[in-house]
């Protein structure tokens, strides 16, 4: 069996565990994360991208607020092309009274986040879209921050050091010997191989899927898993983030994110069986809608795109706690500390926002069982993107401005990288390799103004591996058709140029699915003809059903049906006993046996 | 509360009131495929990306507002095409004043503020013709003001419509039907003759008509040009004179200009945020006003033109939904034999086609049209709008005559 050696190895692709990427491959570890789909999939990706300036927290949780407001300021430096500065509202309405928003300025000033009181006129010029019946409103420094780019980012600044990113590759078991956790054992879902990683730490950065790791070791964890809805309205409402000012509730917080807002959320307790199912409910649907309404009443006319769910990793510490109470604060373990057994670190807890001191935790601690002394400096030195200002230099491209801002929006100075410049003694890899390099400023998709170049360069340099994957590097089919002009496009694209990384049908099918998976809870109005017409041009004119999968299809095809069973296997198989052979434990797997 | 109850509670109560069409786009791309400019100019992006889809990333930020928006000419044949009533060229035209950089532009002023320019000429008309035909002032206009020496100007009159009306008002007020005239710049100042037409068609049919007390430039060259707060100060001035009228006695409003009556009709509420609600229904193209009074019995006496002439349906017409009306009208001429020119943009777009920046892809988009003029045997080129008028005797061989001068031809 394959077997790979590293200093860590690094289990779950969020911004945690991407964080921790980062900050080990920077302290020159050598470092190796595991994902089992791609990043940013699990909670990461499902969230409303609000950079939380603590206010939310500073009547309930002060910790988390102070927390909230350093990390605030530091990706702001670090992360700059994943994050606007657009600043916060907290109003208050009639029903809400002006009682809280005096305690909440306390708060405020206790964390040191700064706060500025407005009346309801100044907060109605500010931003217009607010609910006209507001009595109060105070001005507070959250901004937004996009996820999937921020994972992207510290993904790509660790490999760019030296480290490794195996996604689709699922952690099936952990290697304990002398009780001492040795590596892990893992599975290439894509390919059905399995192998194993030895190193000398593990760290399970699986968030609110941490117990499953875990419990490979015989450890628990009194995880509270509370999950939360989303709605995405069809352009871009508010210019602020606009919150309630009244102890956090539901559907309270409306974020601008890139071209679209995001209303939510809700809060659900749900058992660790149903982490997997992600289907938006007519009942979270509504009581969205109805509270958003409140914070802007135009809400209800406004197209929605879709709706998510995400599951907060929290981690509770007394027994009768309801998820808004539990703290948002970060936890991590040394399980050499806690458990006696060395080897094993697990992050979880915390919050998008403090991604990066979860990272830093957890390196430290990883780096003190190394034996490794360099500081930690994710928290100065800024990521790939955020290391020069291209909005200036953009304008020298000769390119429309929505191609070119689009370009530098998204990925900030690595723009550069994918953008065919005018100029001819420029030249670039992606140049090199292609026959036409002039193709590539041509808009994929329209929405969100994606190239021919950002979609190539997402593949090569990013790991994107499919249309999902390249939708959370670039925005593909994320605006209001939904990948219904774009998915095509984007799938021949990929045959055209690709074929050898990626499976277009395969990858064009998932996508499209999948779409359609977020716009079924909110289907009416607008949105609802969007669908019917992209059924008519996708199915009716292009006959995707009739596709059915790519050259090796019905081997892959044959692969995908088994994977569940393969990882059930393997998961069983390394449970079972931690002490049999690698190889033995594949042979009862091959012969599929359940223990 | 119910969902259904939830989306139709506050749908009126929002806070601000800018046009949220663009939320009702399909992207279905029928708009690009009408695109006159799209089809000329690869590097403009095309109504769908300029509009719905540029709207969007403007209000991320200005910064994301596109140079090409600029080569727009609002013939709003995008519109027409839209299946979702998105109003397209709006958001281009408001985009551009919005999001752009706002300064003074002396050639926008001069070209787009109409009714000031022909005031100013009034007494010195003739010299003004004749120093905006001569090359060495062209020269100079086109250095120093960027409007396009190849251009022909339209010629001002000597004496204003208005002035000649003095001569016939009071006879118009003994028909016991009266009707209100907006007859915008374009009559008051060029083309005076076309409001005599008028006054000769409707008096043949016992219908009088008046002037309003007074009346301003409809708009449209306004804010193609980058000037709303001017185009909405105009509106309420001619609304208030029309609802005046109303008051007095008159039918209705009628406007001998296609692109004049759709603005105060049909895009006065939206397009300048200026409710007409009151008006609305009085107001009428000519050639719509005439078709139904034809079709009610109410048609004058006419003698055959024994003419052949070629249809030319301008842009504005064709969204104001009005070119049945004009050929329904054209078909009661006697002796006229009628071609159907193709549905095609003669380029112009207004104040557009005389920038010197636009004067290449004005001709390439009239150019189909101007071909198939060429090649057929017409007296006479036929339209309802006085720069696509200019633009054809311009760019063709052929004159181009108003459909009202046509009726005034077959009058007895």
């Amino acid at each position: 069996m394959k077997r790979l050696e590293t200093d860590v190895v690094i289990i779950g692709g969020g911004a945690t565990g991407a964080g921790v990427f980062r900050d080990c491959c920077l302290r020159g570890m050598r470092t190796i994360l595991v994902e089992r789909n791609d990043i940013a999939t699990g909670t990461t990706g499902r969230n409303h991208g609000l950079l939380h300036s603590g206010a939310r927290y500073a009547v309930t949780d002060g910790h988390s607020a102070t927390e909230c407001i350093r990390e605030n300021r530091t990706l702001k430096h670090i992360a700059s092309h994943c994050i606007e500065n657009t600043d916060g509202l907290f109003i208050s309405l009639p029903e809400d009274g002006l009682e809280y928003q005096a305690k909440f300025i306390n708060g405020c000033a206790r964390a040191g986040i700064p706060t500025e009181i407005l009346t309801p006129e100044q907060a109605l010029r500010l931003e217009p879209v607010v609910n006209p019946s507001l009595i109060g409103a105070v001005r507070i420094p959250d901004g937004t921050i996009d996820p999937f780019r921020i994972t992207s980012s510290n993904i790509l600044d660790g490999r760019e050091h030296g480290g490794t990113l195996l996604t689709d590759t699922r952690a099936v078991g952990l290697i304990i010997q002398q009780g001492q956790v040795a590596g892990i054992h893992c599975l290439d879902v894509r390919t059905g191989e399995r192998y194993e990683i030895r190193a000398a730490q593990v760290i399970n950065a699986t968030g609110a899927w941490c117990h499953e790791i875990m419990e490979y070791a015989d450890l628990s964890v009194d995880m509270y898993h509370s999950r939360g809805a989303l709605l995405i309205m069809g352009h871009r409402m508010n210019g602020m983030v606009i919150n309630r000012c009244r102890k956090p509730g539901d559907s309270d917080i409306l974020v601008p994110g890139d071209t679209v807002s995001v209303i939510g959320t809700t809060s659900t307790h749900v058992g660790r069986n149903e982490l997997e199912n992600m289907e938006v409910t007519d009942e979270e649907v509504r009581v969205l809608l109805e509270e958003g309404c409140k914070l802007a009443p135009s809400m209800a006319s406004t197209r929605i795109l879709r709706a998510y769910c995400g599951v907060r990793p929290l981690v509770s510490t007394s027994s009768n706690g309801s998820d808004r109470t539990i703290s948002r604060g970060l936890v991590a373990i040394d399980h050499a500390d806690s458990d006696n057994l060395p080897g094993l670190i697990t992050i979880t807890g915390g919050k998008l926002m403090t991604y990066r001191l979860m990272a830093e935790v957890a390196t430290d601690m990883a780096a003190k069982h190394l034996g490794i002394s360099k500081a930690c400096t994710t928290a100065s030195v800024p990521l790939p993107g955020a290391q020069g200002d291209d909005r200036a230099n953009s304008q020298s491209w000769s390119l429309p401005n929505t191609v070119s801002g689009s370009a530098v929006y998204r990925h900030g100075d690595r723009a550069r990288n994918f953008i065919k410049e005018e100029d001819k003694n420029k030249q670039t890899d992606l140049d090199k390799q292609e026959s036409s390099p002039r193709w590539r400023n041509a808009v994929v998709c329209e929405c969100e103004v994606v190239t021919r170049g950002e979609i190539l360069y997402a593949v090569d340099k990013l790991n994107a591996r499919s249309l999902s994957d390249l939708r959370r590097r670039t925005r593909i089919g994320m605006g209001p058709c939904q990948g219904e002009m774009c998915a095509c496009r984007t799938a021949s694209l990929l045959a055209a140029t690709r074929s050898d990384v990626v499976s277009p049908l395969k990858a064009l099918h998932e996508f499209v699915d999948e779409r359609w998976k977020g716009v079924r809870p909110v289907l009416w109005g607008d949105g609802l003809r969007e669908a019917e017409f992209s059924y008519w041009v996708q199915e009716g004119l292009l006959g995707l059903g009739s596709l059915k999968s790519d050259q090796q299809n019905d081997q892959q095809n044959d692969q995908q049906n088994d994977s569940e069973a393969l990882i059930a296997n393997a998961v069983d198989a390394c449970a079972a006993d931690e002490t049999l052979s690698g190889q033995q434990a594949e042979q009862r797997a091959e012969q599929g046996e359940v223990v | 509360m119910s969902l259904f109850a939830i989306l139709k509670s506050t749908e009126n109560k929002s806070g601000h009131s800018f046009d949220r069409s663009f939320d009702q786009c399909l992207k279905c791309t029928a708009c690009a495929s009408q695109c006159p400019v799209a089809a000329v100019r690869p590097d403009y992006p095309g109504p769908k990306q300029c509009g719905p889809d540029g709207e969007r990333l403007r209000l991320k930020s200005s910064e994301f507002l596109d140079e090409a928006l600029k080569y727009c000419t609002s013939c709003k044949r995008c519109e027409v095409a839209c299946p979702s009533d998105v109003r397209i060229s709006d958001i281009i035209a408001t985009a551009r004043s919005k999001y752009g950089n706002n300064s003074f532009k002396i050639r926008e002023f001069m070209l787009s503020h109409t009714d000031l320019m022909g005031t100013l000429t009034r007494g010195s008309a003739p010299l003004v013709n004749k120093m905006t035909a001569i090359k060495p002032v062209r020269l100079v206009m086109d250095k120093a003001l960027g409007i396009d020496r190849r251009r022909t100007f339209p010629a001002y009159a000597k004496t204003s419509f208005r002035r000649q009306y003095q001569n016939v008002a009071e006879q118009q007020a003994q028909f016991a039907r009266q009707i209100s005239y907006f007859h915008g710049c374009y009559v008051n100042y060029n083309d005076p003759e076309l409001g005599m037409d008028l006054i000769r068609v409707l008096n043949a049919m016992n219908i009088g008509v008046r002037l309003l007390n007074k009346e301003k430039c409809c708009g449209v060259p306004l804010v193609a040009n980058g000037f709303p707060d001017k185009a909405r100060a105009n509106a309420r001035l001619n609304l208030a004179n029309f609802e005046q009228a109303m008051a007095d006695g008159s039918e209705g409003i009628i406007s001998s200009s296609s692109s004049c009556a759709l603005m105060l009709k049909d895009e006065y509420p939206h397009a300048l945020g200026i409710d007409n609600s009151k008006v609305k229904s009085g107001i009428n193209f000519i050639t719509r006003f005439l078709a139904n009074e034809f079709a009610a019995g109410n048609k004058p006496e006419m003698t055959p033109v024994n003419l052949k002439v070629a249809y030319h349906s301008p842009c504005h017409l064709i969204k104001a939904g009005g070119v049945l009306h004009t050929l329904n009208l054209l078909w009661e001429i006697p002796g006229l034999e009628l071609q159907q020119l193709n549905s095609n943009c003669c380029g112009i777009a207004g104040t557009y086609g005389f920038k010197k920046e636009n004067y290449e892809t004005s001709q390439a988009i009239g150019s189909p049209l101007f071909r198939q003029i060429e090649e057929s045997d017409a007296d006479y080129v036929v339209t309802d709008c006085e720069t696509c008028k200019m633009q054809v005797e311009m760019s063709t061989s052929k004159q181009v005559l108003h459909p009202l001068t046509l009726l005034r031809m077959a009058l007895v």
